[in-house]
């Protein structure tokens, strides 16, 4: 190689743990493209990198804890938002970021989803959605489109999926949008957006698992996927999140379907303690910095 | 260190188990509870949900168990120490997330005010039948600590005690109350904070270069990193080497389970707390915990006026079983009688610690309702009229 070339780091080479690589991702799986999005959304947003935290839950996307520089959980299969709700309430100036998958976060963690958006919890999740159980080998998921073929319905599935956007704004949700990996620009403005908001705060990524979704559905490679979520993809930011549920090869609406503002658990916590103790009320204590 | 006065409510008060756990939790500096209602048990977090606004700390009504249980933990890995409480069916579906507390050594404890079982059960009534599941719940190798009062006193006096072994060998600790215990209201004296000792978080003093998160200096317990303070740690169930990354091979995996295995059972002396009475010269030894405890004085004292050699072991920590105490005690005495409201359980270990040495006697109870004096008697008597083995 070009002695020249040498020395060039990638931008986001920072923030990830690179003596952990190489990841476990299949080859053509989106989520290593979501977790480029995210880098690069931490350096236009230059976040302070020593208050934030990521937490995951289980599952391919779960092992996003595992790859970032950061302080970082990979917690129980479908509990990452619960730890994620400990860990913000007691330090308020952590920013905490959830990375997890569809089924992880709406399955058999789909009661701490909605009740922390219902709560207004100040997190940031991420959620990728490959429409698939992917880690386990294939099995239906909550958000598995209608028809599909996965290795628990050889037959098809039959069961409607879950509208995430949909289910999220209708628990509360202050902010959510939803791209798919070929938007790698729009996602990584999102998450900047979503930084910038105080309350709980949704971005769905749709992404490919081109092993066990893509290929048990004839629907291609990686690429073929990409393919089809560029010509299939339509934009539409303030869609009503009704209108945004997905199917196996139709269209799929992207952008930013919800913005807006309410009060985060831990304001309402404070004004409401102001108001019945007054003077008896006693904020908790932020805990030093120790590193040094 | 000493208890930060804030949380200390100095003085003779008149308590019942379950408040008095709650004051317990804030006086060893528990800042943080979640939890999800649950007979018998609300009362404690009850109580913390008042008095924590005025404290400076955080209580969360969470959606279950699972949320609770782990909650918590994110608490702890935001600096506070933490705990949660519930009862039989809530502890059942905090299983996994004692596992997960035992494998990344998150220092909390778990209370179980202990009702009738098994499933929904005798919600109101009290049972000591989640003994064994406090041991052996979760799935894989691991050791736990668990403290069993039988007086709204000690409710205050171990949950301290459960905290500071919790920050001390970084373990989830199970308070195991029974109903009775925290339904029942005595005196309970809550000294000055001066005088209250509590652990401090095993805090590393490392630079960020020289941390390793489960790195260890010969004493078994890693040194603990909080979020945000610069070490961009990283914590996972998953089996794991000194940095803390997942590596799944047989050798990483058997020295991160033989150490957490370890690091409790090599200080299983220091940690096992008993009370004992009249065990020189004792034919029989009565070895109960919890609310059995008190109703087994009563037998032991009527079974001594009837000139019966019977001593008493009541056990305050439950696990690490104090094996060694009663495979001592199998070589001087004839028989041990272990009366508990379960079918069956703790008898187990205080019989494989016997070792075939004296006999073992069980007098078991289902629950929902404490043993007569005379029951445990009978078997007393029954026990001191046995061979020596």
């Amino acid at each position: 190689m070009p002695e020249h070339l040498i020395d060039i780091v990638n931008p986001v080479e920072p923030f990830l743990r690179t003596d952990r690589m190489p990841h476990i991702w299949c080859p053509g799986c989106g989520i290593g493209t979501t977790v480029n999005s995210f880098a690069r959304a931490l350096v236009d947003s230059k976040i302070d990198l020593g208050s934030l935290a990521l937490v995951s839950g289980i599952g391919c996307t779960g092992r996003v804890a595992g790859y970032v520089k950061l302080d970082s959980f990979h917690t129980t299969h479908g509990r990452a938002i619960p730890f994620a709700t400990g860990l913000k309430l007691a330090n308020p100036k952590l920013n905490v970021v959830v990375y997890s998958g569809d089924g992880d976060l709406s399955a058999i963690g789909g009661n701490h989803l909605i009740h922390a958006a219902r709560r207004n919890i100040d997190l940031k999740v991420i959620c990728v959605n490959n429409l698939i159980y992917a880690m386990t080998g294939g099995q239906t998921a909550p958000t598995t489109p209608d028809h599909s073929t996965t290795s628990t319905n050889p037959y098809g599935t039959f069961e409607p999926s879950f509208n995430l956007p949909h289910l999220v704004e209708a628990a509360g949700a202050v902010y959510v949008a939803r791209w798919t990996t070929f938007h790698v620009r729009q996602l990584s403005r999102s998450i900047g957006e979503a930084f910038k908001k105080k309350g709980f705060s949704f971005i769905e990524v749709i992404s490919p698992c081109p092993t066990l979704y893509q290929r048990r559905n004839k629907l291609g490679d990686g690429l073929d996927t990409m393919k089809y979520y560029k010509e299939k993809s339509k934009v539409r930011n303030g869609a009503p999140t009704n209108e945004v549920g997905l199917t196996m090869t139709g269209e799929i609406i992207v952008g930013k379907f919800v913005d807006r503002d309410r009060p985060d658990y831990q304001t309402m916590m404070r004004g409401q303690f102001e108001q019945s103790l007054g003077e008896k009320y006693i904020e908790q204590d932020q805990p030093e910095t120790v590193c040094s | 260190m000493k208890a930060d006065p804030r949380g200390v409510l100095t003085g003779i008060h008149f308590l019942d188990g379950d408040h008095a756990c709650c004051e317990g939790a804030l006086a060893a500096g528990a800042r943080f509870a979640a939890g999800y209602p649950i007979t018998p048990s609300t009362e404690i977090v009850e109580r913390f949900a008042s008095r924590v606004p005025k404290v400076g700390g955080t209580f969360i009504q969470m959606e279950d168990e699972l949320a609770a249980s782990i909650t918590l933990q994110g608490a702890v890995w935001g600096g506070a120490k933490a705990f949660t409480v519930t009862s039989g069916p809530g502890f059942s579906l905090m299983m996994e997330h004692i596992g997960y507390a035992a494998m990344t050594e998150t220092p909390c404890v778990f209370v179980d005010v202990q009702r009738g079982g098994p499933s929904t059960g005798l919600p109101t009534l009290p049972a000591q039948a989640d003994m064994m599941q406090a041991r052996w719940g979760s799935h894989g190798d691991y050791e736990i600590i668990a403290l069993c009062p039988n007086s709204p006193q000690e409710c205050f006096d171990l949950t301290i005690k459960a905290f500071n072994l919790a920050e001390e060998f970084r373990v989830p600790v199970m308070f195991m109350m029974d109903e009775v215990v925290g339904h029942m209201t005595e005196k309970v004296v809550i000294p000055p904070a001066d005088q209250i000792d509590v652990v401090p978080r095993k805090h590393t003093r490392k630079s960020v270069e020289d941390y390793l998160p489960y790195g260890t200096n010969g004493d078994q317990v890693p040194e603990m990193a909080h979020a945000g303070e610069g070490y961009n740690f990283h914590v996972t169930g998953l089996t794991h080497d000194e940095h803390g990354y997942p590596n799944m091979t047989p050798p990483v995996q058997d020295k991160l389970v033989r150490r957490l295995q370890n690091k409790i059972r090599d200080a299983a002396d220091r940690i096992a707390l008993f009370e004992e009475e009249q065990l020189a010269g004792a034919d029989v030894v009565v070895v109960s915990y919890g609310i059995t405890s008190r109703v087994a004085q009563r037998a032991i004292e009527v079974a001594r006026d009837q000139g019966l050699r019977v001593g008493k072991l009541r056990l305050i920590t439950a696990w690490p079983f104090p094996e060694k105490k009663i495979r001592e005690l199998a070589n001087k005495v004839k028989a041990f009688v272990v009366p508990e409201l379960n079918l069956g359980q703790m008898v187990r270990e205080v019989e494989r610690s016997a070792a075939g040495k004296a006999r073992t006697f069980a007098v078991s109870h289902a629950g929902g309702g404490v043993h007569k004096p005379e029951d445990i008697l009978k078997v007393i008597v029954e026990a001191s009229k046995c061979q020596s083995i």
